[in-house]
C-alpha cells in the first residue's frame, strides 16, 4: 500500500479509495462476491436471489437543506440495493452518539428515518446503539445495512455491456454535494441549493419495467458522475464518450462550482441512478423515468465506445474534447 | 448563469475557428498564456482541438502555486513545527512537497495546519486564539495580494497582532520581463492574465509590446474569451503589429483598480524573490513594509531549517513552467508523479500545468 497512514483521500470514493480495497480488503477477506467491487452483494439463499449491503453515513453537516443524516442513512442504503436491482426491504441500524449529543437533535434524526423508510417502503427491523466519550466522535454517526430481492431483470453488470450502449442519467447532478458544501462552511450564498437525497427504487422500477437487460446501474455518490463513469470502464475494453450539453446540471450547482472552481460533475448526489443499457431501448428508459417527479430530468449524456478502452471522455460544450479523470483529493467535507 | 452560458456557444466557437483558421500564417506561432486560469480554460474546453496544428499554445509560469520555490515550503514547514503556531494556507499549497516535508505531511503527523479560503479566515482564527500566532501563507499575484492587504489592514486595527504573513507574493511584469528576454523561451505572442490585469490594468504590458515587440491580449476566462484572444493575436501576427489589446474588457480597463493598487502601497514594499523555474528576479515579489513589520513572519517569528532547501533534480517543473518542455518530456509524469504522489508543484496545483494536462489530456 501506498502512504504509511490513512488520509481522507482513502475514504473518499476515488483512486485511494480503491486502491485500499483492491489491495487490502480484497486480497484478507476475498470472497468472490466482495471482489466484484458492487454497490451490494448478490446472494442466493435457497434458491432465492436477494441483495446485501451496509454504509456507514458521517456526514457533517447533520442537518442540511433537503435532508439530514436519518434519511441519508436510509436512502444511501436503499438506492446500493436498488442499483442493483433490488427491492430494497428491510434494514438494520446502527447509531454511535457522542456523549452530550442533544436529545432534540436524535428525535428529529429518527423520525426523518421513520419518514425515509416509509417513503422508500422499507423497515427498520434491527439495530444498536453505542455511546462513546465526548470527542470520540463527531455527534453522531450511522451504519445501516439492508437487503433486497433481486428482480428478474437486475443487471448482469459490466461483462454484458456492449459498443454503442447508451449511458443515461435520471436527472441533475451535483446537487448534494453542492448542497452540503454550503451549508458547511456557511458559505453566504443566497442560492436555492437542495440536497437531491431520495430513494432512487421507483425509478429503477420504471425503467426494468420497459427494458429487460440494463446492463449495469450505480447511484454515483461520493466522488459524482466523474467517478461512477471511470468505475464502469476500469480495466475494461471499452470506454465511455459523454457530451457535456447533455448532463442535467442545475443552474445554482453551476454557480456555486463557477464561484469556487469544482466541478459539478465531481459532486455527490443522493438521489439519482446512472446506468448503461442498450440504445435502442434508451429512449423507452427515459419517458419511463420522466413519468416520475424524481426523474424529470432523466438523459442520455453519452456512448459507450471502443475508440478508448479503460478512459472516460468528455465533448465539450464548445467542441473540444478532453478527459473525464476520477477525483483524487476530496475537496469538500465529509458528504455521506 | 444565462450570461455565462453566451460564452460557451458551440456556433460562435465554430464561427471563431473558422476565422482563426483563416488567418494563421503557416509558420508555427508559440503562443504563451501566463494565468493557471487560462490554462485550465484551454483544457477543460478543449480549445487546442478548434485550432490550427500551427498554433501551439505554451504554458508559462502563471500559477500561484507552482512559482512558489521549495524555500519558501520549507519555511511553512518549520513555522508549522514549532509549538503555538498556527500555518493558515490556501488549500493546493498544503500538498507541495517541499525539500523534506509538505505541510498536509505536517498536518496529518497532529501540527497545526488549516486550510482557509480567505485570509480574512485567518485573522478571525487569530482574534479567537490569541495565545498563539496565526502566520498566512501570502501567495498569488496582483490578484491575491490586495486581499492580503486588506486583512494586514484589518488585523492593525482591530488590534489583532498575532496576525502573521509570510509573504511571497509576486508581481507579473518583472517576471515576463525576463521571461522575454530569456533566448531559450522563445514565444510569439502573451495571453496576458485576466484577474491581474483586472487590478494592475493593461498598462503593465506597454513594455512588452513596444520594447520586446510582443503582441499582447488581456483574455477572460470562458472558452469564447479564449478562441476570440487567440484571433486577435493572430490578427497582430498577420499584420504586423504588437500592441496590448483587451478582449477582457468586460472586467479590466486601462488602469485597472486603484483601491485594490493603493491597498498594495500601503501595506507591502517590492523585493527581490524567488520563482520556481525562473530563478531570484530583482524586484518581483512583495514584503511588508516598516509600518506593518509586527505581522510579518519573517522578521517577528526566527526559524532554524535544519537543511538548505534543494529540488527534486528529476522534476522539470521549471523548465515546464517557462514553456520550454511538456509535462509528457518529464520523466516522473504519469510514473512517480501523479495527483495522489506529486513530486512537484505543477502536480499539485488544480491550476498547475501538469496537473491539468493529466486531469484533462493525458
Amino acid at each position: 500500500m501506498s502512504g504509511k497512514i490513512i488520509t481522507l483521500s482513502h475514504g473518499n470514493g476515488g483512486r485511494r479509495s480503491h486502491e485500499l480495497i483492491a489491495k487490502l480488503f480484497v486480497p484478507a477477506l476475498g470472497h468472490p462476491e466482495l471482489a466484484r467491487l458492487a454497490d451490494a452483494a448478490c446472494l442466493t439463499i435457497n434458491g432465492t436471489n436477494m441483495a446485501f449491503t451496509t454504509d456507514s453515513h458521517v456526514i457533517s453537516p447533520i442537518f442540511f437543506p433537503g435532508g439530514d443524516i436519518g434519511k441519508l442513512a436510509v436512502t444511501g442504503t436503499a438506492n446500493d440495493l436498488a442499483v442493483m436491482g433490488a427491492k430494497p426491504l428491510y434494514l438494520s441500524c446502527g447509531l454511535i452518539i457522542e456523549e452530550g449529543f442533544e436529545m432534540d437533535k436524535l428525535e428529529l434524526i429518527i423520525k426523518s428515518m421513520s419518514e425515509a423508510a416509509e417513503d422508500a417502503g422499507v423497515h427498520v427491523v434491527t439495530g444498536d446503539t453505542k455511546v462513546v466519550e465526548k470527542g470520540a466522535a463527531d455527534g453522531i454517526y450511522i451504519n445501516t445495512s439492508g437487503i433486497g430481492m433481486l428482480s428478474e431483470r437486475a443487471p448482469r453488470g459490466l461483462s454484458s455491456v456492449a459498443v454503442g450502449d447508451a449511458v443515461i442519467v435520471s436527472g441533475s447532478m451535483g446537487d448534494h454535494g453542492a448542497a452540503v458544501y454550503a451549508e458547511r462552511e456557511s458559505l453566504l450564498i443566497k442560492a436555492p441549493l437542495h440536497s437531491d437525497c431520495d430513494c432512487v427504487f421507483p425509478l429503477i422500477e420504471r425503467a426494468m419495467a420497459v427494458c429487460e437487460d440494463i446492463r449495469i446501474m450505480r447511484d454515483p455518490t461520493r466522488g459524482g458522475l466523474s467517478s461512477t463513469l471511470n468505475e464502469f470502464v476500469m480495466d475494461q475494453p471499452f470506454g465511455i464518450e459523454i457530451h457535456e450539453a447533455a448532463v442535467p446540471v442545475n443552474d445554482p450547482v453551476r454557480a456555486i462550482c463557477e464561484l469556487l472552481g469544482f466541478d459539478p460533475f465531481n459532486l455527490a448526489n443522493e438521489g439519482k441512478v446512472v446506468m448503461v443499457a442498450p440504445y435502442e431501448k434508451a429512449a423507452n428508459i427515459i419517458e419511463a423515468m420522466r413519468s416520475s417527479p424524481l426523474g424529470s430530468e432523466a438523459s442520455i449524456i453519452g456512448r459507450v465506445t471502443d475508440r478508448y478502452p479503460g478512459r472516460v471522455c468528455m465533448k465539450t460544450v464548445v467542441g473540444g474534447e478532453r478527459i473525464i479523470d476520477m477525483i483524487v483529493e476530496e475537496p469538500f467535507p465529509r458528504i455521506c | 448563469m444565462k450570461y455565462m452560458s453566451a460564452f460557451r456557444d458551440s456556433q460562435a466557437a465554430a464561427a471563431l475557428s473558422i476565422q482563426i483558421h483563416k488567418i494563421t500564417p503557416h509558420r508555427t506561432l508559440r503562443i504563451m498564456e501566463v494565468c493557471g486560469g487560462h490554462t485550465m480554460t484551454i483544457y477543460k474546453y478543449g480549445i487546442k482541438d478548434l485550432l490550427p496544428d500551427s498554433i501551439h499554445l505554451v504554458s508559462g509560469p502563471g500559477c500561484p502555486v507552482c512559482v512558489t520555490s521549495n524555500s519558501f515550503i520549507d519555511h511553512a514547514v518549520a513555522l508549522a513545527r514549532m509549538p503555538g503556531v498556527v500555518v493558515a494556507s490556501f488549500g493546493d499549497l498544503i500538498r507541495v512537497p517541499g525539500s523534506l516535508s509538505s505541510l498536509v505531511t505536517e498536518r496529518s503527523q497532529g501540527k497545526d495546519v488549516r486550510v482557509c479560503y480567505s485570509p480574512m479566515d485567518a485573522v478571525e482564527i487569530a482574534r479567537r486564539e490569541p495565545d498563539k500566532d496565526v502566520v498566512f501563507l501570502g501567495i498569488g499575484f496582483e490578484t491575491t495580494a490586495p486581499t492580503v492587504a486588506a486583512a494586514v489592514k484589518h488585523a492593525r486595527t482591530a488590534d489583532i497582532e498575532n496576525f502573521k504573513v509570510l509573504s511571497a507574493h509576486k508581481t507579473m511584469p518583472h517576471a515576463l520581463k525576463a521571461l522575454v528576454e530569456n533566448r531559450e523561451v522563445n514565444i510569439d505572442a502573451l495571453i496576458c492574465p485576466g484577474h491581474v490585469s483586472a487590478i494592475a490594468g493593461t498598462q503593465i504590458y506597454d513594455f512588452l509590446a513596444d520594447r520586446y515587440r510582443i503582441p499582447c491580449v488581456v483574455c477572460g476566462f470562458e472558452p469564447l474569451d479564449m478562441l476570440q484572444s487567440i484571433y486577435m493575436i493572430v490578427k497582430q501576427i498577420s499584420q504586423g503589429r504588437s500592441e496590448v489589446e483587451n478582449q477582457y474588457s468586460r472586467v479590466v480597463n486601462r488602469l485597472g483598480n486603484p483601491v485594490a493598487q493603493q491597498a498594495l502601497k500601503d501595506v507591502f514594499v517590492p523585493c527581490d524573490m524567488e520563482w520556481r523555474g525562473l530563478g531570484m528576479i530583482p524586484d518581483s515579489g512583495l514584503t511588508l513594509n516598516e509600518a506593518y513589520q509586527v505581522h510579518d513572519a519573517l522578521k517577528t517569528i526566527p526559524v532554524h531549517l535544519d537543511a538548505p532547501s534543494r529540488e527534486n533534480p528529476a522534476c522539470i517543473c521549471g523548465d515546464i513552467m517557462l514553456g520550454l518542455k511538456t509535462p509528457s518530456d518529464c520523466p516522473l509524469f504519469g510514473n512517480a508523479c501523479i495527483p495522489e504522489t506529486p513530486k512537484g508543484a505543477c502536480m499539485v496545483s488544480s491550476e498547475g500545468n501538469c496537473a491539468i494536462y493529466y486531469k484533462f489530456f493525458r
